[in-house]
């Protein structure tokens, strides 16, 4: 009996304790979503393009996630925004465009070639390049 | 003497170190800038989003006159935190302009009773598209838009009291 009512106590004491941690740190809007935030498009073949597009776009709330992957309501408008778009046949590199003219690159996880990403792309090529003059130099040295 | 060689991948290792220990010394900047600044805002009409300020369209931003643009909404903690600050740049003679983010009229009215109204007018975005639009990542923001529509500066987060003489300064830059 004693040790119920104590594993009560305790129980009572871990839920009185918990209970500010139960309230959310940042407050969140209580707006429905978006109408296509959580809603496919009816034509599969553009949820598809929408879906592969949505993948590749930053969350701004949450920057490690894609607009995809996020349950911020910022990103359900941003999905809601792609999928009204691709349905109104626009091309989903014009909407990537449309959204990099406003965000920069880093909105994109798509890598490309730009000023700053260049020597990503072109250091490995040179590093083929001078393993590749070593071992002719060592090799094919050798042999003539 | 070919010794040297030797030393090259230890160089290439301190070099590397050097970048690593450099860049950890950086402060870290995790907020996503606006890429408008100095184009026009995009065109845009929304409703008023409480009843007794009017609404904002692209076309209140071109009256000649530079404003603040404040990205808020009344569910957003540090938007209440900056409240006193919207005060002191309106009573600086700043004309500040709203628009509220997924948010509801009676919500909007219980804000602005609680913290004050600085607003001239108010918009309701209820899809973040002006957000998106103008390149805002989250609330509060806060844009310089000159007397032509054409996005000057962007305040990403809440002002702080030391923020106002620059937001002050912006705007009479805004003017010219």
């Amino acid at each position: 009996m004693i040790r119920k009512l104590s594993a009560m106590v305790f129980a009572l004491a871990l839920l009185a304790h918990l209970a500010p941690l139960a309230q959310p740190a940042m407050a969140q809007d209580d707006l429905p979503p978006a109408p296509y935030a959580y809603r496919q498009l009816d034509d599969p073949a553009q949820e598809a393009k929408a879906q592969a597009l949505m993948e590749t776009l930053r969350c701004l709330k949450c920057q490690s996630q894609s607009i995809a992957d996020s349950d911020a309501s910022m990103a359900g408008d941003m999905r809601s925004e792609v999928r009204q778009r691709i349905a109104a046949g626009e091309n989903p590199e014009a909407i990537r465009r449309w959204l990099m003219d406003r965000y920069g690159d880093y909105v994109s996880y798509k890598p490309e070639v730009s000023e700053t990403t260049w020597p990503l792309f072109a250091g490995p090529l040179i590093l083929l390049l001078i393993a590749a003059a070593v071992l002719w130099r060592r090799l094919g040295g050798k042999r003539g | 003497m070919k010794h040297w060689r030797y030393f090259l991948p230890l160089a290439v290792f301190v070099a590397f170190v050097g970048v690593a220990a450099w860049q950890l010394t950086r402060p870290r900047d995790d907020f996503v800038h606006s890429a408008m600044i100095g184009k026009e805002v995009p065109s845009f009409d929304l409703p008023t989003a409480v009843g007794d300020r009017p609404a904002l369209s692209t076309a209140n931003l071109k009256d000649g006159k530079p404003k603040l643009l404040n990205i808020w909404a009344s569910w957003c903690i540090p938007c209440a935190a900056e409240a006193p600050q919207l005060a002191r740049l309106q009573e600086a003679g700043a004309t500040i302009v709203g628009v509220a983010i997924r948010d509801r009229p009676e919500d909007v009215a219980a804000f602005l009773d609680r913290y004050g109204n600085p607003y001239a007018r108010i918009g309701r975005d209820d899809l973040s598209k002006v957000q998106l639009s103008i390149g805002s990542s989250g609330v509060p923001e806060t844009f310089v838009v000159d007397g032509n529509g054409v996005i000057r500066y962007q305040h990403i987060g809440d002002v702080r009291p030391e923020d106002v003489q620059l937001l002050l300064s912006k705007l009479e830059e805004a003017k010219r």
